[in-house]
């Protein structure tokens, strides 16, 4: 077995987790779907008209998608019935029901005549995977076109059949209906006995946001009822004929070597199998206990590595171990002469904001069930990247991707935390050895110390400001966080700006939001330092350095519904934070107490968010408020504790996640751009929440915080 | 071991200290309580023993013979919702809906313990049970309904 390098690899969040040379050819997606569809309509995605955003974080990924790829595709049945076929995976976003909301609008058919096959290896066409909130704005797009260009078929056949003509039909209700001669035929009658397959036209006309009747509404979610009677299988829940249970033995500390380890004891047990491969010790059992006996009856011996910084030293670590190159992939346009910009500014501001590790602790762990069938892996395994995991898997047991299936059930959360296949490849290891289906769930102490972190960060900020409010120069450099949100985003003469990578000492890898967490942090922090700086409210000094007047709604529209320029409670402190990221704006206002022993207590928060024409506002808003939920931990408590190579606070009794008692008075305001396309909604809606509270801090007479955690004992130093 | 789950009479073997969410999920097939911790700090495998909410991730299963378990496939009965699922079902606010088990297992405790619990109390109730998706908002307003009805 090929040991996965990804316990070394600080893999950069958006570049390395994507498979290199990712793409299936058309010819085989295209027999994939023959094969399983049979007769009817079929209308396929294909990749060349995918990207036609002008977002620039997109244009590497157009690259690596071959021409002839395709996407997604819908079929409707004989029986009227339509599939949906996406690569795409819901994890809790509900996007299976708003892609369902936006097939059903373009197809004119019942919501309960669809079924979205998501994430299944088998029967989808490939798909990188669901991160980057880009299911809505590409999947979204994709499908909605493909209806639409279903719709439009459907319609040429009726008309053919009838001999009329197609301006005399309308598509209503999974049925072609003839206005004139008041006839009417089923969808599914229509295309009967053929096998039609159509790409998308590239002429198809879609409904207009402003006329939708299902896209827009808030309809119940597609099989809440399951979730809520406890009847949904999670892949934690799964159990096939004949399961063994499995278990890994883990390193005392990151960097150890296995010397030696004696597994006589545990394969002498009854039902036990273990496995033994290079650093990789696992065994598998009739049940739970028995595989911890099993486990702990090996004695291993390791060589642990040494030299290990911890997170009291980390962020002398981080810079010390930068690499000199440059990272310029998201950094915007370095232009100007910013030291000059800087020497000639009225005022100037310079300042290190420091960002601690932070989990991403989805509720279910990292779970697989690996199945091997004449030489053919199944693995069913939580994760946003299912066809990722099929290239891990191909890779580590040298096989052909088609004779790897995996297959992903809507499953408990990722937040961007469940990108590898970790479970999954631990799990067919013990499954060849076994020759059982192995299921692997893992601990919640194994999910905080070996899966992977947001990164830990520092990020240094020099500007300078004139009299008047003009931002003249804007230094940033970023170390390790990542690229995301880098760039700044008001306008600047002079500015540079860098993420310099580092050597990493923990695994680290996506988070929502990736780092534009940090780097917005950093940047509203400074902002509003630099208001106070020249005594200019917060919001009219961000509004004076911005041209997106989108940035500026948000901005406003929190404002107003916070009361920004209304009446103050003495002794509290009022905050404003925004951005915009991949797609969506977000504005965001906090207003927090500190009590006589400096105990800081968020009373309220009141957010704005916009990303396009709404799909589903109800789901929305709830991306929305889960965000700031969210955003909470890693702004006032959350941190990662390390030290020697090992996890200090590994379980949820001392790593602290928001609880009901944490939550503030909420209060949300989604600005619905109908004009506009629909954009993803996970992620921007978490960057305001922690700057915002900051400043609030600041402005009610605390500290300037410049450490996220802002809080981690709860009261101001 | 003899064990009463949602009514019915289970005869398991099993170690007397294995836990009682080991024994429903591996053992009984009933997997809607969730491991999420291990250590009960979680809730996602909140449990009713005697009415009483319990994290079943550290209870021993010897701990529960001779008493009445409910987990949440006890709740509905022949196809009718139990009040608190309908309210759940109505306010739809859960997103990966792992934690929705041991929410909706805690809420049907308090509601039975005070029909008419004041918001801090419900936050009191409640504080044992993480939603890492950070939907507490519409729990408390599901909660809220269900006192309700």
């Amino acid at each position: 077995m090929k040991n996965p390098d990804y316990l070394s690899h600080p893999f950069e969040p958006t570049k390395d987790e994507l498979p290199p040379g990712a793409g299936l050819h058309f010819a085989m997606d295209r027999r994939k779907f023959l094969k399983l569809t049979g007769g009817g309509l079929t209308v396929a995605f294909v990749f060349h008209d995918l990207f036609l955003f002008k977002d620039e974080t997109l244009a590497t990924e157009t690259a690596r998608v071959p021409a002839s790829g395709v996407g997604a595709w819908i079929h409707i049945g004989e029986d009227g019935k339509v599939t949906v076929y996406t690569g795409k995976v819901e994890v809790g976003q509900n996007i299976r029901t708003s892609l369902s909301q936006i097939v059903a609008e373009e197809l004119m058919v019942p919501l309960s005549s669809i079924t979205m096959i998501m994430g299944d290896t088998d029967l989808v066409p490939f798909d990188a995977g669901t991160f980057g909130s880009r299911t809505t704005p590409q999947m979204g797009t994709q499908l909605r076109r493909a209806a639409a260009t279903a719709r439009e078929a459907l319609v040429e056949m009726a008309a053919k059949n009838w001999n009329a003509t197609a301006e005399s039909l309308k598509a209503e209700n999974g049925m072609i209906v003839n206005t004139v001669a008041n006839k009417k035929i089923g969808y599914g009658k229509l295309t009967k006995g053929q096998q039609l397959v159509m790409p998308i036209s590239d002429n198809v006309k879609t409904i207009a946001p402003k006329d939708w009747k299902v896209a827009g509404k808030s309809v119940p979610r597609i099989n809440e009822r399951t979730f809520i009677t406890g009847k949904h299988v999670y892949v934690s829940d799964m159990k096939l004929p004949g399961t063994l249970y499995g278990k890994v033995l883990r390193a005392p500390s990151y960097g150890a070597k296995l010397l030696e380890a004696d597994i006589s004891k545990a394969s002498s047990m009854a039902g036990v199998t273990v496995v033994k491969d290079g650093n990789f010790i696992g065994v598998a059992a009739p049940d739970t206990r028995t595989a911890e006996k099993a486990l702990q009856a090996i004695l291993p011996k390791w060589e642990e590595s040494k030299d290990h910084p911890s997170n009291k030293n980390i962020f002398d670590w981080l810079v010390k171990n930068a690499s000199a190159a440059r990272d310029d992939r998201n950094s915007g346009s370095t232009k100007g002469d910013v030291e000059q910009g800087l020497s000639g500014a009225d005022f100037k501001h310079s300042q290190t904001y420091n960002i601690h590790y932070i989990a991403h602790v989805p509720l279910e762990p990292r779970a697989a069930v690996a199945e091997w069938k004449e030489g053919k892996l199944t693995v069913w395994t939580g994760t946003q990247r299912p066809f990722g995991v099929q290239q891990e898997l191909a890779e580590v047991f040298k096989l052909n991707k088609e004779k790897v299936r995996v297959i992903m059930p809507d499953t408990g959360s990722g937040y961007g935390g469940k990108h590898s296949g970790d479970a999954a490849i631990e799990a067919a290891r013990l499954a060849i050895e076994a020759k059982k289906p192995v299921k692997i769930v893992w601990s919640r102490e194994e999910e905080f110390v070996w899966a992977y972190f947001r990164p830990g960060g520092v990020i240094e900020v020099s500007a300078g400001v004139s009299k008047d409010g003009t931002i003249t120069a804007w230094k940033f450099n970023n170390y390790n966080s990542g690229g995301a949100g880098l760039a700044t985003q008001y306008k600047v003469a002079s500015q540079q700006i860098a993420h310099l990578p580092s050597n990493s000492p923990l695994r680290q890898g996506s988070y929502r939001g990736l780092a534009a967490t940090a780097n917005v942090f950093a940047r509203e922090c400074h902002m509003s330092d630099l208001a106070t700086l020249i005594k200019m409210d917060p919001l009219a000094f961000r509004v004076k350095n911005l041209e997106d007047d989108r940035f500026i709604a948000v901005l406003q529209a929190a404002a107003k519904a916070f009361g920004w320029n209304g009446a103050k409670t003495p002794g509290h402190g009022y905050g404003i934070a925004g951005g915009f990221e991949k797609g969506g704006y977000v504005g965001c206002c906090a207003e927090v107490a500190i009590n006589s022993n400096k105990e800081v207590k968020v009373v309220r928060i009141t957010q704005a968010f916009e990303c396009g024409a709404i799909i589903h506002p109800n789901h929305l808003e709830n991306q929305v408020i889960g965000s700031i939920v969210q955003g909470l931990g890693g702004a006032l408590f959350e941190a990662v504790e390390f030290a020697s190579g090992k996890i200090g606070n590994h379980g949820l009794s001392s790593y602290r996640v928001p609880r009901f008692s944490d939550i503030p008075r909420i209060e949300i305001v989604l600005i619905d751009r109908k004009d506009l396309p629909s954009a993803g909604a996970g992620e921007a809606a978490i960057v305001g929440v922690a700057p915002a509270i900051r400043n609030a801090i600041v402005d009610a007479g605390g500290a300037a915080l410049n450490t996220l955690p802002l809080l981690p004992n709860g009261a101001l130093p | 071991m003899v064990l009463n789950i949602n009514g019915k009479r289970h005869e398991v073997t099993v170690d007397p200290d294995v836990d009682l969410l080991t024994v429903l999920r591996d053992y009984i097939g009933l997997t809607g309580s969730k491991y999420g911790c291990g250590e009960g700090a979680c809730g996602a495998c909140t449990v009713l023993v005697n009415d009483k909410p319990s994290k079943s991730c550290i209870t021993p299963v010897s701990s529960v013979a001779g008493k009445e378990v409910t987990t949440i496939e006890g709740l509905e009965i022949n196809g009718k919702l139990h009040a608190v699922q309908q309210a759940f079902l109505t306010i739809d606010g859960f997103q990966c809906s792992y934690c929705a088990s041991g929410m909706i297992m805690s809420a049907v405790s308090l509601l039975k313990d005070k029909p008419s619990p004041s918001e801090d109390a419900i936050i009191k109730a409640m504080n044992g049970n993480i939603c890492r998706c950070g939907t507490y908002p519409y729990i408390l307003k599901a909660i809220k309904l269900a006192s309700k009805s």
